[in-house]
This record gives C-alpha cells, sequence and structure tokens, in this order.
C-alpha cells in the first residue's frame, strides 16, 4: 500500500507540471496582454512595466522563473491588476471559503446520496424505492445555478428565513443555501448510482450463499453487500468532487461568499493570466490529489487490488 | 423523445407566431416592465419581456435553440474525436496507448468548465470560440470510455475467430470493432448532451458565455435571478422551466437509450 | 420417516413474457443418511426446486405447495424462521466458488459469522472451530487460510472453504448444486470423496445437483431424472443405470461419452505428415508485485512442445485449467506468437512468415472456439459470421454465390437456411456452435483446431456436435487438434492423445492404448479420475491420487514435479525427456 502511493504520488508530480506548462503556453498565446486597455500607454511605460513582471524576457526563461518560483516558495507571482496584491493573497482570501461549504457540499451529497440509494435499494419496488427514484431524477436536473436562484426565491424573499448572500465568518445561515445549492444536483446521481449498484450486488452469488448461512438481512446488507455497492460509487466520487469545484465558482458569485470563484471570474474578465493560470493549477493539482485519494480508498474496498 | 420533438418544433416553427423579434424594445412597456411586461397574449408578448423590454418569448427561442446545437455540437465533437481516439489507442495499444492516454490524464486534470473558460478567454468570446472550446473537452471522457471498451473487445473471442478468418487488422476495427462500440457510445453521447448544455450555461451565468445579441439559457436565468427580487418572476420562471425539461428529457432518452441497447444476450 | 418431504411443489417466475413454470408440481423425499442425485441438463428446473425450498429465490420467482423437514412446514416461512434453519439444519454449496464467498471479507470473518448466528459462538472459540472444519476438509495449510481473501486461494480450495463453512453447524442435509462443474478434474475427484466421507462420519443426507451422469454414478443411492420442471423417473441407481425406464434417460446416458469404450477407428498409416511443431515455447512475461516498480518474470505457458499431425487424423489435447493447451493452440495459429520454436505447415515454417502471406495460409487454419455466444460477433447475422472468411479468400464470388455457399454449408451443419438472418442471441448455445463451425468449415481447410468446442454445451447437444465434426470430417478429410479438459470426449473423437501438464508434453499415445494403459503418473491421475457412468464398474474402480494443489507455472522447477530424484539431485535445470517405450507411446521421464 505505502509503495503504491509512492508510486501514484511519482505519476501525479509530472502531471501537474504539464498542467502547469500546458496553462502556461496557453495563456501566452492569447492575443493582447493584460495591459493593452482601451487607453493605450505609452510604449516607454508599457516597456517599462513589462520588465517589471518579467515579461520581456524570452518566454523558456519567463516559464522556467514561473515554475521555479511555484516549485521552491509556493509563490504563484503578482497579479497584473492588483498592484499591492500577488495571486498567493487572493487564494489565500478566498480558498478557506470556498472549501468549508466545497468539502461540506461534497459531504452532504454523498452522504445524503448514499442513504437515499441504499434506502431505494433495500426496499425495491415500494414507495420508498419510488420517491427515492423521483427525487433522484428531479435533483439531477437541478444545478446549482437553478438551485440557487430558487432557494433565494423561497427562503430569502418569500419566507424571509435566510440570508440571501454573504459569508460572515461562516455561520450557518448563510452555508445552509450555498450547500444545498451545490450538492442537490450530486445528490441525486450518487443515489441513482447507488440504487442500481446495490440492486445488482443483491443479485449475485454471494448474497445467494450468505442468505443460504442464514444470516439477517442487516448483516447481509451491511457486511456482505456494502462495500461492493459502494466501488462504482466511490469512482464516481472523482467528479462529483470537480463539479462541486467548478459549482463553488458560481455559489461564490451568487451568495457572494467572497470565496475564490469570484477573483477567478473576476480576473476572467479582465485578463489577470496570473490569478486564472494560479487558480486553474490549484484547481487542476487539487484534483489530481483527489483522485488520488480516490484510488487508495478503491485499494482498501477491493482486496483484489494489491500493489 | 416526445418531449425534445416539441422542443425542437418549439425552436423551429416558434418565431412565426411571435409579435416581437428577439432584438427589438418596446418601448411602451420599458417605462413600466413589473405592469406592462406581464405574459399577456394581448401584448404579444406571451413569455412577457426582459427588464430591456425585449420580448421573453423570442428570446426563449433562441436560447432554446443555442441550448440545443451546443449540446448537439458537444456530442458530436465526443462522436467523433473521442471514438477516433479511444479506438486507436486501445487497439494499438503499448506505448501508444500509453502516450495518448496520458494526454487525455493531463486535460481531464482541470476541471472542465475552467478550460472552457480559459479558452473562452485566450481566443475571445463568440460562437466558433464556444464551440471549439465545448468540443475540446467533450472527447476526452469519451475517449477513456471507447479505450476500455475496446480493450475488452479486443480481446473477446469472435475478434480472435475474425483474425483466424484472415480478415486484416484495419477490417476487424471496421467491421467488428466499431458496430460493437456503436451502444455504448451512443449512450455516452446522449448524456454528454445535458452535460454540454449545463457547461455552456452555467458559464453563460456567470456572464462568461456567448455575448449580446446572442443569449442562451443560462444567460436568461441569470438575468430572471438578477431581477426576481423586483416580482417580475416570468423572467425566471420561464428560461427555467426550459432548461429543467430538456435536461430532464435527454437523462430519459439516454437511459432509455442504454437500458435499449444493453445487449442482455453479452 | 423422511427427512426432508416435498410434496406438489410448483415454481413460477414473473418475466415481461409472462408467467414461467421452472418447475410443475414435483414431489420426493430425502431419507435421512442417503444421497439422492438430481439430474437433469440446464434449464430442467432442478436448481429452482431447492432454492425455492430455501426461500431463495429471485424477487421474482414464487412457489407453491408444500416442503416439510422433520415433518415441519417451511415452504414460504418469513425470513427470520427460515434464518434459524439455514446454515444450521441445512447447508448448501454452490456451483461457482468464486462468486459464491463475499470477495473482501476474510475466510475466518465468513466462516465465524455462521457460528455466530447458530451458535452464538464469538471469538478464538469459533475461530478454533473454524480451523478444525477446515482441516477436516483437508485444505492444506489450513491456519493461514482463515486470514486470506477468497480470491487468494484456488478452485479447488475455495470449494472446500464452501463445504467447511457449510458443515460448521453439522447440518442434517447438505444441498450441493453443481459443487464440482467448475472444477478440474482431479480437483472434482478429491471434493466429491470429501463429501462422501463426510456424509458418512455425520450420517447426512446429501442432495447432490448435477448434469453429469457419471458423478450421479459415483455418489448416489437414489437419482430422479428431471426434465422441463418435472420427474421423469426415478429409483435406486443402480436400476437406472441398468435399465432406463424412460427415453429421456436413455438418450441422457447414450449421450454420455465414457472413457472405458473404443471408438477408434482405422487411419492410413501412409498419411502425410500436415504440421509439424518443433519445440514450442511461449513464455509471457508477468508483473510481480515487491519494490517500488515491481519485476518480470517468464511464465512457461507452453514450454517445449513437439508434435506431428498427419492428414485427416484427430489429435487429441487433454489437460486441466492452465495447463498451456489453448495456449498451444493459438500459438500454431500464430494468433499468440510463439516465443521460440518451429511450427511448419505443409513444409513451410508458419512462425517465419510475413504478415500477408500469413493471412494466405490461414484459408487452411481454422478454430472453433469454446464459447459459441463469445465467438460470434453480436452484431452480425449469421449468414455474415458464416460468410466473413469467404470476402476475405474468395473475393472472387459474387454475393449470390456467396450466399449460396453459406447456405449450403449450413444444411451440412445441420442449420436450416431459412435462419439466415438470425443473430446469435437468438439461437440456442448448441445452434452457435454450429454456426462457429460452419465458419471454420467454408473454405474446406485442412486443418480445424477445436478450443474446448464442446464443454460449454449440455450433454445430448455435446454428442450431437461430436458425430457432426466426425460426418465432416470423413465428409471433407480435414485433420483435427481436438482440445478439451475432458478425457472421456477426448478419446470418443481422437486417433491419437497428447496429454499436457504445465505447458510441457507428459504422454503421447494412440488413444485406446493411453487410456487403458497410461505410463505416466499424471495420466493415470487423470484417466482414474474421470468418472465413469456405470455405477458397478465405477465404485470399484481405484483412485490413484496425486498428493497438493496443482504446481504453479511461475515455478521454474514445476517441470521436475514428477522427477524429483533430478530435484533432490540439484539439477533444477533438467528437462525431463519424452522417450518413445512402445512405438507410437512417448512418455516424459519420470521416478
Amino acid at each position: 500500500m505505502f509503495a503504491y502511493t509512492i508510486k501514484r504520488l511519482l505519476i501525479a508530480v509530472p502531471t501537474i507540471l504539464m498542467l502547469v506548462v500546458a496553462c502556461f503556453f496557453l495563456m501566452h498565446a492569447a492575443p493582447g496582454g493584460p495591459f493593452t486597455s482601451e487607453r493605450p500607454l505609452p510604449p516607454a511605460v508599457l516597456a517599462n512595466i513589462e520588465a517589471r513582471y518579467g515579461l520581456d524576457q524570452p518566454l523558456w526563461k519567463q516559464l522556467w522563473d514561473y515554475l521555479t518560483n511555484i516549485v521552491l516558495y509556493f509563490d504563484f507571482g503578482p497579479s497584473f491588476k492588483f498592484k499591492d496584491r500577488d495571486v498567493n493573497d487572493v487564494i489565500a482570501q478566498g480558498f478557506p471559503i470556498s472549501l468549508t461549504y466545497g468539502f461540506l457540499s461534497f459531504l452532504v451529497a454523498t452522504i445524503v446520496g448514499l442513504s437515499l440509494g441504499i434506502a431505494a435499494a433495500i426496499r425495491h419496488n415500494t414507495w420508498i424505492d419510488y420517491l427515492a427514484v423521483g427525487l433522484g431524477i428531479a435533483a439531477q436536473a437541478l444545478p446549482n445555478f437553478v438551485m440557487g436562484p430558487i432557494l433565494i426565491l423561497v427562503f430569502t424573499l418569500w419566507l424571509g428565513w435566510l440570508p440571501g448572500g454573504g459569508w460572515n465568518g461562516g455561520q450557518w445561515p448563510y452555508l445552509i443555501m450555498p450547500v444545498i445549492a451545490l450538492s442537490t444536483s450530486y445528490m441525486g446521481s450518487i443515489a441513482r448510482l447507488t440504487r442500481s449498484s446495490m440492486l445488482e450486488v443483491l443479485n449475485s452469488n454471494f448474497i445467494r450463499t450468505a442468505r443460504a448461512k442464514g444470516l439477517s438481512d442487516r448483516s447481509i446488507i451491511w457486511r456482505h453487500a456494502l462495500k461492493p455497492t459502494l466501488m462504482p460509487v466511490v469512482t464516481y466520487l472523482g467528479p462529483v468532487f470537480v463539479y462541486v469545484l467548478t459549482g463553488s465558482v458560481f455559489v461564490d458569485i451568487y451568495f457572494s461568499t467572497g470565496g475564490l470563484g469570484q477573483a477567478y471570474v473576476g480576473s476572467a474578465l479582465s485578463r489577470d493570466y496570473a490569478i486564472l493560470l494560479g487558480v486553474t493549477i490549484l484547481y487542476g493539482a487539487l484534483t489530481v490529489a483527489v483522485s488520488l485519494i480516490i484510488d487508495l480508498a478503491y485499494a482498501w474496498l477491493d482486496p483484489k487490488i494489491r500493489y | 423523445m416526445f418531449v425534445l420533438a416539441l422542443m425542437l418544433l418549439f425552436v423551429l416553427f416558434g418565431p412565426s407566431i411571435a409579435k416581437w423579434s428577439n432584438e427589438e424594445i418596446d418601448w411602451a412597456a420599458l417605462g413600466d416592465i413589473q405592469h406592462l411586461g406581464v405574459p399577456s397574449v394581448e401584448s404579444g408578448h406571451y413569455f412577457g419581456t426582459d427588464e430591456l423590454g425585449r420580448d421573453l418569448y423570442a428570446r426563449t427561442i433562441q436560447a432554446t435553440g443555442t441550448s440545443l446545437l451546443v449540446g448537439l455540437i458537444g456530442a458530436a465533437m465526443a462522436l467523433l474525436v473521442g471514438t477516433t481516439w479511444g479506438v486507436i489507442a486501445g487497439f494499438v495499444g503499448g506505448r501508444v496507448d500509453n502516450l495518448m492516454m496520458r494526454i487525455v490524464d493531463v486535460l481531464l486534470a482541470i476541471p472542465n468548465v475552467l478550460v472552457i473558460i480559459l479558452i473562452l478567454v485566450v481566443v475571445g468570446r463568440s460562437f466558433i470560440a464556444l464551440f471549439i472550446a465545448l468540443g475540446a473537452v467533450s472527447w476526452l471522457s469519451m475517449a477513456r470510455i471507447v479505450r476500455a471498451q475496446t480493450l475488452t473487445l479486443k480481446n473477446r473471442e469472435f475478434i480472435e475467430a475474425a483474425r483466424a478468418g484472415g480478415v486484416s487488422e484495419i477490417m476487424i476495427i471496421w467491421r467488428h470493432i466499431l458496430p460493437n462500440l456503436m451502444g455504448v457510445v451512443i449512450v455516452y453521447a446522449s448524456l454528454l448532451v445535458p452535460e454540454m448544455i449545463f457547461a455552456e450555461s452555467f458559464i453563460s451565468f456567470l456572464g462568461l458565455g456567448i455575448s449580446e445579441p446572442y443569449t442562451s439559457l443560462g444567460a436568461l436565468i441569470a438575468e430572471g435571478a438578477r431581477t426576481m427580487g423586483y416580482g417580475t418572476l416570468w423572467q425566471i420562471a420561464f428560461p427555467l422551466f426550459f432548461y429543467v425539461t430538456i435536461i430532464i428529457t435527454m437523462f430519459y432518452i439516454g437511459d432509455g437509450l442504454r437500458d435499449a441497447l444493453d445487449p442482455k444476450d453479452r | 420417516m423422511s427427512l426432508l418431504s416435498v410434496k406438489h411443489l410448483s415454481v413460477t417466475f414473473d418475466t415481461p413474457d409472462g408467467d414461467v413454470n421452472a418447475v410443475e408440481s414435483i414431489s420426493f423425499d430425502v431419507l435421512p443418511g442417503e444421497c439422492l442425485g438430481i439430474v437433469g441438463e440446464s434449464g430442467s428446473g432442478k436448481s429452482q426446486t431447492f432454492m425455492a425450498a430455501m426461500g431463495l429465490l429471485t424477487g421474482n420467482g414464487h412457489a407453491s405447495g408444500s416442503v416439510q423437514l422433520n415433518g415441519r412446514e417451511i415452504l414460504n416461512l418469513p425470513a427470520k424462521q427460515l434464518n434459524l434453519i439455514r446454515g444450521d439444519d441445512i447447508g448448501m454449496i454452490f456451483q461457482d466458488p468464486l462468486t459464491a464467498l463475499t470477495p473482501h471479507l476474510k475466510i475466518g470473518q465468513q466462516m465465524a459469522e455462521v457460528l455466530n448466528v447458530h451458535r452464538h459462538m464469538t471469538g478464538a472459540q469459533a475461530q478454533a472451530l473454524c480451523l478444525n472444519w477446515l482441516e477436516r476438509v483437508r485444505i492444506p495449510d489450513a491456519k493461514s487460510r482463515l486470514t486470506q481473501y477468497p480470491h487468494e486461494l484456488s478452485g479447488g480450495m475455495r470449494q472446500r472453504v464452501m463445504i467447511a463453512m457449510a458443515m460448521l453447524c453439522e447440518p442434517k442435509l447438505l444441498i450441493a448444486d453443481e459443487p464440482t462443474t467448475a472444477l478440474d478434474v482431479t480437483v472434482q475427484a478429491d471434493v466429491l470423496d470429501l463429501i462422501a466421507a463426510l456424509q458418512q462420519e455425520q450420517n447426512m443426507a446429501v442432495v447432490l445437483i448435477t448434469h453429469d451422469m457419471g458423478v450421479v454414478a459415483r455418489m448416489c443411492d437414489r437419482v430422479q431424472v428431471m426434465r422441463n420442471g418435472a420427474f421423469v423417473e426415478s429409483g435406486l441407481v443402480e436400476d437406472i443405470f441398468a435399465n432406463p425406464g424412460h427415453d429421456y434417460t436413455k438418450r441422457l446416458l447414450d449421450a454420455m461419452p465414457r472413457i472405458d469404450t473404443d471408438s477408434s477407428r482405422v487411419l492410413d498409416a501412409n498419411a502425410n505428415v500436415i504440421l509439424d511443431a518443433i519445440d514450442v515455447k511461449v513464455h509471457f512475461p508477468i508483473n510481480i508485485s515487491g519494490g517500488l516498480f515491481g519485476r518480470k518474470i517468464p511464465l512457461r505457458a507452453v514450454d517445449g512442445v513437439s508434435f506431428k499431425l498427419h492428414e485427416g487424423e484427430t489429435l487429441g489435447i487433454v489437460g486441466e485449467s492452465g495447463c498451456g493447451k489453448s495456449t498451444l493452440a493459438r500459438s500454431v495459429l500464430r494468433l499468440i506468437e510463439p516465443t521460440d520454436g518451429v511450427v511448419s505447415w505443409l513444409g513451410t515454417d508458419l512462425t517465419a512468415l510475413d504478415k500477408r502471406t500469413m493471412i494466405q495460409a490461414r484459408k487452411d487454419l481454422q478454430i472453433v472456439f469454446q464459447d459459441p455466444f463469445a465467438s460470434l460477433d453480436p452484431r452480425m447475422t449469421i449468414a455474415d459470421s458464416i460468410a466473413e472468411p469467404l470476402r476475405t479468400f474468395r473475393s472472387d464470388m459474387s454475393n449470390r454465390e456467396r450466399r449460396d455457399a453459406v447456405k449450403d454449408m449450413m444444411q451440412h451443419v445441420g442449420l436450416e437456411p431459412t435462419m439466415i438472418n438470425r443473430y446469435p442471441h437468438e439461437l440456442s448455445g448448441g445452434q452457435n456452435q454450429r454456426v462457429g463451425i460452419a465458419r471454420a468449415m467454408i473454405n474446406r481447410p485442412k486443418l480445424i483446431i477445436c478450443d474446448e468446442a464442446v464443454s460449454a454445451l449440455d450433454v445430448s447437444i455435446q454428442a450431437q456436435i461430436i458425430a457432426l465434426l466426425k460426418e465432416l470430417q470423413a465428409e471433407f478429410g480435414t485433420a483435427l487438434l481436438f482440445i478439451s479438459h475432458d478425457l472421456s470426449v477426448v478419446r470418443e473423437i481422437s486417433d491419437r492423445i497428447m496429454v499436457v501438464y504445465l505447458g510441457r508434453v507428459v504422454e503421447l499415445a494412440e488413444a485406446g492404448e493411453l487410456c487403458t494403459s497410461p505410463k505416466h503418473p499424471y495420466t493415470q491421475a487423470l484417466i482414474s479420475a474421470v468418472p465413469i457412468p456405470d455405477p458397478i464398474v465405477e465404485r470399484s474402480r481405484k483412485r490413484i491420487k496425486l498428493t497438493g494443489d496443482l504446481a504453479s507455472p511461475l515455478d521454474p522447477t514445476a517441470a521436475l514435479r514428477f522427477l524429483p530424484s533430478k530435484l533432490a539431485a540439484g539439477e533444477l535445470d533438467y528437462n525431463p525427456k519424452l522417450l518413445e517405450t512402445t512405438p507410437g507411446h512417448f512418455v516424459a521421464e519420470h521416478d
């Protein structure tokens, strides 16, 4: 297991490096730099600014500096737009917020989705099953940017129970709607996936053996059926994580949480490549890390995978 | 399927019963959207107007069209590029496979939507750019699925039988691998459609998608969400209804196809 | 007083096509301590009968009638009460021991569960009893097995674990559903012996569900023959085998190939050698885990095999699973590239041909596979599949001519030409295998390799396919390489038989001679393990046993298993030679 973890890490590192390089070149291939604005700057000033950000250096030198800064100092460089802040500041400010409710949404989607799916499978072809399937499909068709306005409409405008946005240090009334908006859709897909996976497992030979041994239904489901059921679900958690990550961009903006998404979209609109690049790489690295964790979880579920 | 056909009819023939075009501004209604912009048959604004006095009915038609087109293009790109890439990687195997799949892995490491935003920022926000961006990400997971499927097919006995029958490798791909892949590919492509529509709508919602005068369901929902505080609920209700209907329909079609094509006989 | 008494039991399944009656009003009794055989072909309802009795039907199945255990009604009891009986009074073992054990639980955990439920035993006490039973089912190294996962054990060992698990509460009745079908013959013999011994020891009743008349002859006191959900005949084993009353029983018995009957034919002694394989080797590099990057060692799937095949002759290749017989067949056709050696076809070396000339050579070299469904493209009509070799090699033919040729061939293999546009899933297994044979035969090849071509089929279909192959061979003069794990089938069809063990030939002789006077200890063990469908002959035979499980082909000293003297002398690289003891009878060196 330990050797496998190391091996996977060794693969992950070049993947992230390639990612950085690819993003870097894509950015620099873009027509018009961050300092081409409506009011053209005098050439001397422009040259001056470019020198300050190292933009006058040859491309490979810029790439090398960028890479070494990230690797050695974990420094993504200065922002092009905000003179007094660099990318690290922006990330340090927004990321914890995005991470907090992102993680909560991930948990809610997984736990509620799993319970719903398992309940439906155990009570196959009863009203619980039909209800769960109906809920699952409906939830799946309600992505964050649909759920967001609906929630605000109901709970803020009509009922007036919950604040319509803001962060306020992460107090729970401010967390509820972002988390629900972000998790609903994936909760639906996890529920449906869990249900079909468990139904398949319950039809397999070893469940028949367990029944022939005289085990109770409860022990059959929790001891014998649960782990194999989780296997396809765990593989799906990788994509769910990615969706939650991107969905957080919406939540940040719509609920004005002050998370990373606001900075991200702002920089996309104003072509602040440094922030864009930094956030993209951060999210890419997170994705790689999560897929590593998921592979390890998979190994725990399936004893056949030995490394 | 039936609902989807209705949607198509709506996009194709809806404009002929519209009294307003999507860009025209109803100056009379502009002054008091909240009362004069309400959906009504008399004023000709069947779905009401948006906050600029533009006819929401016409704009919804346009937006639905955009969304459907986006879904189709994304799926079509996946079908072409993804299948080719996956079949080659899976069938040839070895180093070629390793290299091709590593490329896919790296590209998949960045969340889809971020890639699309990145490309849109770099290339500029236009229809063409949007399609390029969607195409650039949609084929990745398709390539993975096709490769995995090809790998299992490759080791099936009927491929060996064909080889023993003297069929050349290219003909084996063409005559035996591709037809047997079709089921999975079609099912997956149909599931890609809602995913693409979602991605586009999401980006449009953020204001990073295609720009005016074009519009899409995501952009309309965003506008509606912004203004619903003023009591103009119809501005969000109609686009939302269309969006959810399309997505649910596509889910059902995808699931239906999967059940229909799932070879119970192996 | 009977132990289990079944009266008018019926089982129906709701399917999308309406209700299907799997079992129709059957009645029988199981007496204490006896072994009752339930025989029938696939789909006869023999398994469902007992699934229903135990309340293990799938959700869409319904059972009616009466099942009494010791006079107490148990049919359709609620699960809570049934759970007290299952695993306690009645133990069950199933066909496929790999999928029948929970993959993520250790053997010890799965076994202890039973004791926990029925005897309220936990911890060390339960572990001790589990260990005791694992030893009683003669699993080598029993203690360490308790902490292993099912996939770490061989098929035979898994089935022993299943038996040990079923025996934990010393049931009065053991239901064994095809317990040995997925196992090799030698392992099958061991497992059957084990069940018989336990039955004696515990004075337990056994219900043995099987399709194999040979197994019935060896094990059972009484037998019930089942077909289409009903019994056609029942009685004492000796009576049924001696005077089968019903036509179906007769046909079933006739269809069983027997290793002790001679079906040889006279061959032209001067026939030309068409295929000459010399020292063929196929090694696969296998990744071994350990360390950061692992390492690769060769798996010697085929390790130096030589044989000759004459025109129109049938050479049978026999061996247990994993012995490399299928790899050998594929390497002859270069579907797998041989690592070393020469395959000479009509004087030209196939291994030296380039791609294009190899394709031309394939015209005369065809193969029929084991699984008739997997070997046909599910998206092609059977006519297209049959015509495929024609499209490659006879591009001069028009579509019409090709169609006629296909129809003609279909008639030869006993398929209605009207089925020309059907797809594989619309046909039965036997029909699909005929399609496979038609495809192989359509270019009138000089050699057909049959790789387990009848193993997946029911006995009666198996007999038909063998008859078909013989007919076609007589008509077209094709040579056959007939590969199978089933020595009785191979004897039925082959002129000469080659026995393969771990990638090497251990014995090669004329079919009758090999079966009546085997020289190599492995061949002797193999032959004595094959059950003969005749209770009197079967029970008077003496078993020759090999000790231990099958050695791994990864073990470099595996070749010396029957030559321990060389092993003792430290000559680890020694290659046992094939010696011609009498004319035409080759035996590998052994102690």
